[in-house]
């Protein structure tokens, strides 16, 4: 059944829309732009800024655009003068209560309080300083949270309970000392925060932004005794380009060069580590199976990945009884750290005191990770700094380097070859394609049953996806496993992973594999990723990180030429003696507030 | 007592309810429905929404489940009538919402109690036992509950009230979809103040001609009045509307009537000068019930600083116009008076409670710059110097 249309008119033009549109929805069809701050596409409705107030003949006051729907026979102005000193009004009275310090301020160049600001004000202050004085909270390795710079439009609120189910923030006291908090005040590395960085991505200005470790790489960088290597997560390749404006784009060569000039000695890659991620895990699973099917052991089972650490803080909050089905296995960014400091360390000659190891992720809770003290296999910090996609544009940016300009470099070797199983990490899904690409055919020794290897049951941005492989004709080591049928389910978004966790805890689902990604879309939607991030933008990066798999010669991971050589001359083999010191891991149950 | 004001006995008066019930159970929702809006009887919470629209609304809408509410969260600073029929006539009160729920088709009704009121429980819930018994004698499927309040001031406007009783934090929704369509757990809701259900049951009492023959075209019927400040006549009154303010000042007055506040601190401030030609009504200025004197020694800058105090607490604070609007009109004020901004400031400041009229969420927002405006425009001396 098409929906039911509505007729109205926006500034005297006509515009049919569907049932439920809302005005704001209605004017950008016609290209008339509503400003908004409270609005977000991932979110639901707020209507409490107010500042996309539009007048409707008629009406006694002004409905706000993003929060009323159309109606038959609607006449909206979007630019009356009643609109415009409302709009105003409204804009100075946020910038009244407002730690307005632009030209010192971490958001300067791409905050939408201050873009809204450039366009409407016209000079002087006009109402006087309500600004109330508040300590910036850096308690949290991944996250700051300013409260002077907030402008309570609780998109950090509704992204934390809506998408991510966590409720870390809410919003306490009323009148003039409403704020948005957590539990009791309490800091932020002492609730159950996520360090997802979602509120983060979705903050319209500073009072939410990532731990910026920018001036620490950079003292790296240029301190000679310092070696200093970056690793590069898959997600990181599709939308740096953002950062220069040039949307969402594989740029991998471009990156790659970029780094270079930036100072790194060596430039490599976390696409290798989620190939050895895949040998790890694959096989981590398949030993759980075997344990399950003919030892009939009690392992935990289905058995769930680990590479996202917002995820995995998450399962240690909310779901501790659920902590045996981790998978092992570090993130790929922690199975990287102390590869480098060990293994690569020996073969380039360094002593791994002098290395820094930095990563780029899109994700800050990967800046939590790194400090968790599990991760400290090589004896050292195995990375040292993290930082996000946003953060790499920032120093490309400062060092002068005209990204747009640069030719396409590759990788340094060893830990810099990759597959494109493992570049589809990036993608929900990915980690799930990557690791039945390879163990299918470690049991069958034929490639999976899909065309191209694209194996599309598994991909797409539906919350919750479930998928199955029939196994059949294995190869004899293999034989308990024939005519199994594999069963796996995939989430991304902590909503999602609590809504499928809970069938796991009530044993209403029945599967042998789960991949949880923390944020939505998988991490080419992580928290930190460039913002705007929305759904369109998160379908673009997926597309091209398909595309980056589909135009590399290695498909999968076992084929990596570097992940073999690493297991040939010193891993041995997957879940080996080394592995276990380097690549796996352990978790803590921790309180649930 | 002054002719001019007419003392009316609909609200506290005892009545055979259950006749009333058993009558009216036998008629249509329909029937019941059209009695109510022939009488004219609009809502006494404050906003004055024809009650029997409202009903007409709720029952047209198809659902499993609604709901009936009564608002007895009464914080309008100035206003005590609801605590008082809650006291004197609570089974009056029951049964207005079971003839709500039967004209709407609602067979479970909450009443949210404010959190003061707490010590009225006890009475309540035995009320409550006593009705449901009563109820099933009439075959009549009828459940009502108690919520308390907690204690904010916007807990009392109904999509604030309703996001409170569902557990959340009491902060007002976004209208469209009104209660009537989506209102207490997303379930069709008719939300009513105490005193209309009582109106309601009255009028299914007594038909709605001896209602709409009192008051005025826009203002049917009688109002309870909370009369306070300085007047030698604090109390409840019952009267009919559409008297002027003169004739009330002349009754309540203590001869050195300065200003009147209507409508408590949402309400409008009225000057002496003005007395004869306002009406006390829809068509004037409405009032949920407060009525508060202020007397020649009364500071009206004090007098406005209160609300304005009251405002910036009370704000639930999530929109832009009315949590920083508020503060600024207060600081605004105390800047003028100690002659940090001009006098001319106090029009920057009216222009901006035009804003918040306009574009704040609720009507908290929009009614704050009530009490400022017209201080302003009546005793803008008073607030300069
Ligand atoms: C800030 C605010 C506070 C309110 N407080 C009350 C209240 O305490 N009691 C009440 O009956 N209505 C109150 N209202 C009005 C209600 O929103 C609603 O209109 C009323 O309960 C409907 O009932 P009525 O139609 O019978 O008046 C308030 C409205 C606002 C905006
Ligand atoms: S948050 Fe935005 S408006 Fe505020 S100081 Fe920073 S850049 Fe300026
Ligand atoms: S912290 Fe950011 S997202 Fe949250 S309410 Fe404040 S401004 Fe909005
Ligand atoms: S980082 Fe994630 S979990 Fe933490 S407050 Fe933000 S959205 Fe919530
Ligand atoms: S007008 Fe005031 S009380 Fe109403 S929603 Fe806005 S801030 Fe809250
Ligand atoms: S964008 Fe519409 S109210 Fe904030």
């Amino acid at each position: 059944m098409s929906p039911y249309k509505v007729s109205l008119k926006i500034n005297n033009l006509s515009v049919s829309v569907d049932e439920g549109t809302t005005i704001l929805e209605a004017a950008r069809k016609l290209n008339f732009k509503i400003p908004t701050l409270c609005h977000h596409d991932d979110l639901c409705v707020a209507g409490n800024c107010r500042v996309c107030v539009v007048e409707q003949v008629g009406n006694r006051v002004l409905p706000a655009s993003c929060a009323t729907p159309v109606s038959e026979g609607m006449e909206i102005l979007t630019n009356s003068m009643k609109v415009r000193q409302a709009r105003k009004h409204i804009i100075e009275l946020l910038l009244s209560e407002h730690n307005a310090e632009c030209t010192i301020c971490y958001k300067n160049g791409n905050c939408e309080l201050q873009e809204l600001s450039n366009e409407y004000r016209t000079g002087n202050r006009m109402f006087l300083d309500v600004l109330k004085k508040s300590a910036v909270d850096i308690s949290s390795p991944s996250i700051e949270k300013d409260d002077s710079k907030c402008i309570r439009c609780q998109r950090c609120v509704r992204t934390c309970s809506q998408l991510q189910a966590v409720s870390a923030l809410g919003v306490i006291n009323k009148g003039k000392d409403m704020k948005i908090s957590t539990f009791l005040n309490k800091p932020m590395n002492d609730v159950v925060c996520t360090n997802c960085g979602q509120c983060v991505n979705r903050c319209p200005t500073a009072a939410l932004v990532e731990r910026n470790y920018i001036d620490q790489v950079f003292d790296a960088i240029y301190d000679p005794k310092k070696f200093v290597v970056v690793q590069t997560a898959p997600a990181t390749r599709v939308a740096i380009s953002e950062e220069f404006g040039m949307g969402p784009n594989r740029s991998t060569g471009k990156m790659v060069a970029a780094l270079r000039r930036l100072g790194f000695d060596k430039v490599l890659d976390t696409d290798f580590t989620a190939d050895l991620t895949i040998m790890e895990e694959g096989t981590e699973l398949l030993t759980r199976l075997k344990e399950a099917l003919v030892d009939g052991k009690n392992v935990a089972l289905p058995m769930m990945t680990s590479c996202s650490p917002g995820w995995i803080k998450f399962q240690e909050h909310i779901f501790p009884e659920l902590l045996d089905n981790l998978s092992t296995c570090k993130s790929p960014q922690q199975m990287f750290g102390p590869l480098a400091k060990t293994y690569y360390a020996e073969k380039i000659n360094k002593n791994p005191a002098d290395m820094v190891v930095v990563s780029i992720m899109p994700c800050t809770a990967k800046k939590y990770e790194a400090d968790r003290p599990e991760m400290r296999g090589s004896g050292y910090k195995d990375v040292d700094f993290v930082l996000t996609t946003r953060e790499m544009g920032m120093m490309i940016k400062q060092a002068g380097i005209d990204f747009e300009k640069l030719s396409d470099e590759k990788y340094d070797s060893i830990l810099g070859e990759s597959s494109g199983a493992a570049v589809i990490f990036g993608n929900t899904g990915g980690v799930m394609e990557a690791a039945i690409r390879t163990a299918y055919e470690i049991v069958t020794g034929r490639e999976v049953p899909f065309t191209n290897l694209n194996i599309k049951p598994v991909r797409g941005m539906e919350g919750i996806k479930e998928a199955s492989v029939k196994i059949k004709d294995v190869k004899p080591e293999w034989s308990f496993l024939e005519g199994v049928e594999l069963k796996v389910a995939i989430a991304h978004g902590l909503s999602n992973a609590k809504e499928l966790m809970t069938s796991v805890k009530n044993g209403t689902a029945n599967y042998h594999f789960i991949e949880v990604m923390g944020c939505p879309g998988g991490c080419i939607g992580g928290g930190g990723q460039p913002i705007p991030t929305n759904m369109e933008i998160r379908k673009k990066r997926a597309a091209a990180i398909y595309e980056e798999d589909e135009k590399m010669t290695i498909r999968k991971s076992h084929e990596n030429p570097e992940v073999q050589e690493v297991y040939a001359s010193f891993l041995h083999k997957p879940l080996g003696h080394r592995s276990h010191d380097l690549l796996h891991t352990h978790y803590t149950a921790k309180k649930r507030y | 007592m002054d002719n001019k004001i007419k003392k009316v006995d609909l609200i506290f008066e005892n009545v055979d309810y259950l006749e009333v019930l058993e009558r009216s159970f036998k008629r249509s929702q329909d029937e019941i429905i059209l009695d109510i809006i022939d009488s004219g009887l609009r809502g006494r919470g404050g906003a004055g929404f024809p009650t029997g629209l409202k009903w007409k609304f709720a029952k047209n809408e198809e659902a499993e489940q609604k709901y009936v509410i009564c608002n007895a969260d009464e914080g309008e600073p100035g206003t005590f009538k609801d605590r008082e029929i809650l006291t004197q006539v609570p089974d009056k009160v029951l049964a207005g919402m079971a003839l709500c729920g039967k004209a709407t088709g609602a067979n479970e009704g909450y009443i949210y109690l404010r959190g003061e009121y707490n010590f009225l429980l006890p009475s309540l819930l035995s009320s409550i036992e006593k009705f449901h018994d009563q109820l099933k004698q009439l075959n009549f499927d009828f459940t009502i509950h108690i919520k308390s309040g907690s204690g904010a001031y916007v807990c009392g406007e109904e999509t604030a009230l309703m996001e409170s009783m569902e557990g959340k934090r009491g902060e007002p929704r976004n209208k469209p979809p009104f209660p009537t369509t989506a209102g207490y757990l997303g379930q069709p809701t008719s939300i009513n103040n105490v005193e209309t259900l009582v109106f309601a049951l009255m009028i299914a009492k007594e038909g709605p001609t001896k209602f709409k023959e009192m008051g005025t075209f826009d203002s049917r019927g009688s109002k309870v009045f909370s009369v306070s400040g300085d007047t030698p006549k604090a109390g409840i009154y019952e009267l009919e509307l559409g008297m002027s303010l003169e004739d009330f000042v002349n009754e309540f007055g203590d001869g050195d009537t300065k200003a009147v506040q209507i409508g408590g601190a949402s309400g409008f401030c009225v000057a002496r000068k003005h007395f004869k030609e306002t009406v006390i009504g829809f068509e004037g200025i409405p009032t949920g019930g407060s009525m508060m004197l202020f007397n020649s020694t009364r500071s009206m800058f004090n007098i406005l600083n209160d609300y304005l105090e009251f405002f910036e607490e009370e704000s639930c604070g999530q929109c832009t116009p009315c949590r920083v609007g508020c503060q600024q009109l207060l600081k605004g004020i105390e800047a003028v008076k100690r002659g940090i901004k001009p006098p001319s400031y106090l029009d920057e400041l009216q222009k901006l409670s035009e804003t918040m009229k306009l574009a704040s969420k609720c009507g908290l927002g929009q009614s704050a710059p009530n009490p400022f405006n017209s201080i302003i425009n009546n005793f803008r001396e008073e607030i300069i110097y």
